[in-house]
Order: C-alpha cells, then sequence, then structure tokens
C-alpha cells in the first residue's frame, strides 16, 4: 500500500500531499503522523495541500482530526497552500477548519511555527484581537 | 372558389407582382424618421418578400412555424436581431414589416375581381399579423439578451480587488450582495490573495447599501475562505444603520472590524510590521511651490 511521505525539518514534520487522496490514504497519513510526532518530538506539523484539485468532507474532517490530534501532542498544524476553489468547497461543506492555521504557502508556514515554538502561546493571543 | 383557387391567388399576388409590392412598400415607409437608408430598405424588404413567395407557393400559409416558413424565420430573425442591436424601436421595427400590408393591399385592389378579394384580404391580414408578432418577439429576445450579457459584465467589472500595499489587498464591494455575486467576489477574492500572495484582505462594504442576514453570511463565507487559504481578512466601512441592523438581527460576525478603510489599512500595516509616522515639516517634499512658500 503507498503512503505518503513525512519529513523531518528542524523541530517541524512536512507532509506534502501531491496525490488525489482517497479515504484509505487518509487514515494511513493519520496513524503515521501520530507516531512520527511522538517519535521526534515535533512541535509543528506543515501540510502542504497547494497540489490538491479535489476535496471532500472525509478529506476536511481528517485536516481537523489531524490538527486536534496534534494539539493533544503539544505540536501546531499549518495548513498551507489552499487553492481558492478548495477553500470555496470547504467552506460550503461547513468545514471552515476552526482550530487548524493556515497559511499561504510553505515558506510562511515554517515562520509560523518557529514563530510559534520561540514566542509559544503570545501568537495565539496576536490572532484573537 | 375552392381553397386551392384562393392560395393560387395569393401565390400569383406575391410571384407576378413582387416588384410592385416592393416598390410601394418602400414608399410608404417613412425612411426620413429611420435610421435606415433606402437601399437598406429594399434590399432587407425583398429579401423578405422572396422568402415568404416561396413559403406561400408551398402552401400552408396559415401557420408561421410549419417547415415551409423556415426561411421567412431565419431573414426575419436576422433582421429584427440587427434592429434591436442597433438600438431601433420596437414601433420602428414592426412597422416596416406591418407596412408590407399597404403594398400588398394596393396590389390586391388592383389585381383582384370583387368576390375574391376579401379572401384575400383576410389571408393576406393573418399572415402579415403572424410576420409582425414574429418580428416583435424576436426583437424583445434579443434586448433581453443584451440586458443579460450587460449585468452580467456589470457584475465582474464591479468586483475588483486592488492591492494595497504588499501583502494587503482590498475589495470594495458595491452593490447588493447575493449569492451569484457572492460567488463571483470570492472567487475573484482569492485568486488575487495567490497571485499577489496577500496576508490580509479588506473588505470594504461601505458601498453595500443594506446587510440582512444572508449577506453577512455570505461575508462570513468569503471571510473562512479567505482564512483557508492563510489570509486574514478585515472588514470595513459599516455604516451606523448598518451596525444597528446587524446587531438588531441578531448576526454574529465574528471577524475583526473597523469603521473605515484608513482604519483597517493602518491595522493591516501594523500586523504586517510596519509604521507609518508623520515627516517633520521642513522634509516635506513640496507638491507646489507657492503652497510649500505660504506654509514656510
Amino acid at each position: 500500500m503507498d503512503s505518503i511521505p513525512i519529513l523531518k525539518i528542524g523541530s517541524a514534520l512536512l507532509v506534502t500531499i501531491q496525490v488525489d487522496m482517497h479515504d484509505q490514504l487518509a487514515t494511513r497519513l493519520q496513524d503515521d503522523l501520530t507516531e512520527k510526532i511522538v517519535q521526534h518530538r515535533a512541535r509543528g506539523v506543515l501540510i502542504d495541500i497547494s497540489a490538491l484539485e479535489i476535496v471532500d468532507s472525509f478529506i476536511g474532517r481528517m485536516l481537523a482530526n489531524i490538527a486536534n490530534v496534534s494539539r493533544l501532542l503539544d505540536a501546531d498544524t499549518v495548513v498551507v497552500g489552499m487553492r481558492p476553489e478548495v477553500a470555496i468547497t470547504l467552506v460550503e461543506l461547513g468545514l471552515g477548519l476552526p482550530g487548524v492555521k493556515t497559511a499561504l504557502n510553505a515558506e510562511r508556514g515554517l515562520a509560523l511555527i518557529g514563530g510559534v515554538s520561540a514566542a509559544g502561546e503570545a501568537a495565539d493571543d496576536a490572532d484573537d484581537d | 372558389m375552392a381553397d386551392s383557387d384562393k392560395d393560387q391567388a395569393l401565390v400569383r399576388l406575391f410571384t407576378q407582382r413582387e416588384s410592385e409590392i416592393l416598390a410601394e412598400w418602400v414608399s410608404t415607409l417613412n425612411l426620413g424618421e429611420t435610421k435606415m437608408t433606402l437601399q437598406e430598405a429594399e434590399s432587407q424588404g425583398r429579401a423578405v418578400l422572396h422568402a415568404l413567395g416561396k413559403a406561400v407557393a408551398h402552401g400552408n400559409h396559415g401557420d408561421m412555424r410549419s417547415a415551409e416558413y423556415a426561411d421567412v424565420r431565419d431573414v426575419l430573425h436576422a433582421f429584427s436581431r440587427n434592429r434591436a442591436l442597433q438600438g431601433f424601436s420596437p414601433t420602428e421595427t414592426a412597422t416596416f414589416i406591418l407596412s408590407l400590408k399597404r403594398g400588398l393591399l394596393g396590389q390586391i385592389r388592383k389585381a383582384a375581381q370583387s368576390e375574391d378579394a376579401f379572401d384575400l384580404l383576410w389571408r393576406v391580414n393573418q399572415l402579415i399579423d403572424q410576420l409582425g408578432l414574429f418580428t416583435v418577439e424576436t426583437y424583445q429576445k434579443t434586448r433581453e439578451e443584451l440586458i443579460a450579457r450587460q449585468s452580467k459584465e456589470i457584475e465582474e467589472l464591479s468586483t475588483p480587488v486592488v492591492k494595497l500595499w504588499d501583502g494587503i489587498v482590498a475589495l470594495p464591494l458595491i452593490g447588493t450582495l447575493d449569492s451569484g455575486r457572492t460567488q463571483v467576489v470570492m472567487q475573484n477574492l482569492l485568486e488575487t490573495i495567490v497571485q499577489t500572495e496577500a496576508e490580509i484582505a479588506i473588505i470594504d462594504i461601505t458601498g453595500v447599501p443594506m446587510v440582512d442576514t444572508l449577506t453577512a453570511q455570505h461575508l462570513l463565507k468569503t471571510v473562512s475562505a479567505a482564512r483557508l487559504m492563510g489570509a486574514d481578512c478585515i472588514i470595513s466601512g459599516i455604516r451606523p444603520q448598518i451596525a444597528q441592523t446587524i446587531v438588531q438581527l441578531g448576526v454574529e460576525l465574528n471577524v475583526v472590524s473597523k469603521a473605515t478603510l484608513a482604519d483597517a489599512l493602518a491595522l493591516a500595516l501594523k500586523r504586517t510590521g510596519r509604521v507609518v509616522s508623520k515627516l517633520k515639516a521642513k522634509s516635506l517634499p513640496a507638491l507646489q511651490e507657492p503652497a510649500a512658500e505660504a506654509r514656510g
């Protein structure tokens, strides 16, 4: 069974989704990622979905699940590079992904994770004003 | 007189007297008041008469929708469509076709014997009425197409996304927000966010005349979609009246909002780590010499 590679960059994990996600692949990714976070004691997870063209409610929920699981394991999740069509679809599905941080591209996403690990909760407070 | 004989009389009228009919028809048109030239009128009239003559020769001249009248319909369709696009009035368009009556009736008076004149008149009348109705219908349809196209253009024109600064875009909304427009607005905004790599999008609703629950929902959807792509949204330009309405409706606008676009821009600059400060009077670049002297 094929799987999605998970790369370690500093204290963050990088996941790049470049194939069409089917449900089995999504579940597998969720399991792998959880293990890797614990194994590497990662502080951040960066999920790049710039190549993802089609989403359904399952993928949307998977992203939210990954974010929730990561938070329990003390790692921040940033979803980067979402395409406009994908964003519209998720909003129409009612999946606003409230707990998930987002960034426009991988570079900014990494900066966000770096900032979070350096400043701790300060970044969260800044988002709320 | 049998039906076929009456048909023959009508067919003869068209085949033998086409040029006379045309001449009388064109002469009754009040060309001075329209934008049409004599040549245009003649060539269009000839095309109509020609197609009509052929259709009548095939019989079945009571029904415009029959297959024999396909040519007539094509000619009239093109004619009426052109008129509508060129901005002729419905009266001008319909009068052209209705004037054919004068030409035909004149020829009937000269040609027909008294007893079958009435039958012929009746048939010609029916025919012309149908032609007239068809023309007006096509005219109306073309105008409606024109209006639909224009409203679509307005829709696209009225939702520009402007770049205010590096990483800051603004979307000045003007007019009411319905579902169809929100879709266009959202698409435009999100695509611009990708192109300009904007971190902050300001949605200015100064030009939105009213906000109801549906509009608020559309706004929130746009904000959520932008957030999913990694851009923060600020809503600005909520007018006092609208602010009251939103509160009275009980709508929760869980987004950062500012009273004016200027405030929103100031906040956006601050968030992206920029400072706007005032220069000292001496180092101000002068826009106009006299004004600078007066101040100094």
